[in-house]
């Protein structure tokens, strides 16, 4: 029974950002017509997505997303006793990129500084870590950082893939704090479908040869080679429609949360199809589920955060909420969250 | 679960084809319309309607209508 609960942490703030350069899937080529450009932004709800840089690595955004969020809450940053970064695209194989943000950043030696390597569920894991981290009151303030750069890793001929994704770095400020709030985790994985979204080779498993670079085409409009991600939608699709509304239910019904006490549901942003059909399956009405898979795609790990900074600002900044979040994919892993927030700090979204 | 229903919510996923077109020895993917996305809307019909949750390699092995019925129905 993977549940948990945390007290006496507390969400100080978001911030994000994303890469300047934006590409239109109305005008992208890996689409044979128009008709069929149009077809997947209907069905995915993807329009258009922020694409890094050859240069541009998920630290750097998180980097920038970190610097501007800690000048808004006015931390020192001797005080951030912890970093959390949640990535599956880091800046190097080995050391682990915590500890290259550790001194980008200019954080104090005596900092935790960890990688977890976790995709779509990952900001949802990787706050029930920090906030353990932060629950004892020993370390007081911590920093989760979340992003993918998953277009580095995925083929510009695929286009089962490229047009549904994007590349953006969050932050997420927590801190050790007294008081009522709480949050309530439920988490689950199924390594049986660990195919389901994968890159096949690079790693030690199948190491990089030669043939790794070789591009083969799978059928029409799909062509990739051994380094680049395979998306197994149907799967995926099953596995989110069912899997995502189960935990929701079940973190509803062990921690007695009453649906109509809930302001936001962030839903991890997979694609609008799955999405409604989550949405659907849970009885939700659409003003209170948020999206942004629009301008943004599918950003990995970072979608929870990135979509209540872009969507809900304002409500964010001004008004004590209750959340819902569930996080579902690659892995396959999942879990959901509920939190709150009580007028906290949000950046305005950083481009690079 | 009847095999007459089936083949009426499998035709109501498709915007072109005729509902009349539909039996349960229709190859299904030889059909103009066939796509992942309405691959996609199948699986989302049958988690719907039967409780079931399909694979991918279960779209691809099924040919007919009636082969995706069975396998729902020895599923459930």
């Amino acid at each position: 029974m993977a549940y948990l609960t945390i007290k006496n942490v507390v969400i100080k703030g978001f911030s994000a950002c994303v890469p300047k350069t934006i590409e239109e899937n109305i005008d992208s080529p890996i689409f044979k017509s128009p008709e069929e450009a149009e077809k997947f932004i209907s069905s995915t709800g993807v329009e258009r997505r922020r694409i890094a840089s050859n240069d541009t690595t998920t630290s750097d955004l998180c980097i920038i997303a970190a610097e501007r969020l800690i000048e808004n809450l006015q931390w020192e940053k001797s005080e951030i006793d912890c970093i959390i970064f949640v990535t599956q695209t880091p800046d190097y194989i080995l050391p682990a990129t915590s500890c290259v943000i550790q001194n980008k950043l200019q954080l104090s030696e005596e900092c935790y500084a960890l990688d977890i390597s976790l995709g779509c569920s990952g900001w949802v894991y990787g706050l029930s870590i920090i906030a353990n981290l932060l629950a004892t009151g020993i370390m007081k303030k911590g920093l989760l950082l979340v992003g993918d750069t998953t277009l580095k890793s995925t083929s510009p001929y695929d286009k089962s893939a490229w047009p549904l994704f994007g590349d953006a770095g969050t932050a997420t400020a927590l801190e050790f704090e007294n008081n009522e709030q709480e949050l309530d985790f439920h988490f689950a994985c199924d390594g049986s479908g660990f195919d389901a979204i994968i890159i096949p080779e690079g790693g030690f498993r199948k190491m990089f040869s030669h043939d790794s670079l070789k591009y083969q085409q799978f059928e029409e409009g799909i062509s990739r080679n051994g380094l680049q991600t395979i998306l197994n939608g149907m799967d995926v699709f099953s596995f989110g429609i069912s899997k995502a509304p189960e935990s929701i239910n079940k973190l509803l019904k062990k921690f007695q949360i009453d649906l109509e006490r809930i302001d936001l549901f962030t839903f991890h942003q997979a694609n609008l199809l799955m999405n409604e059909k989550i949405r659907k399956k849970l009885k939700l009405p659409s003003e209170k589920v948020l999206y942004s898979l629009k301008d943004f795609g599918n950003t990995s790990s970072a979608t929870i955060p990135l979509t209540l900074i872009t969507q809900a600002k304002k409500e964010l900044e001004t008004k004590h909420l209750n959340h819902i979040a569930c996080g579902f994919g690659v892995g396959l892993s999942w879990g959901s969250v509920y939190f709150e927030t009580n007028k906290i700090v949000v950046s305005d979204l950083m481009e690079i | 679960m009847e095999l007459q229903e089936f083949i009426q919510n499998f035709a109501s996923q498709f915007d072109e084809i005729e509902p009349s077109i539909f039996n349960k020895d229709t190859i299904f993917k030889n059909l103009n319309e066939w796509s992942s996305l309405i691959a996609l809307s199948i699986i989302a019909m049958v988690d719907e309607e039967y409780d079931v949750r399909l694979k991918g390699d279960d779209i691809k092995t099924a040919e007919t209508i009636e082969d995706l019925y069975v396998l729902i129905k020895n599923k459930k």
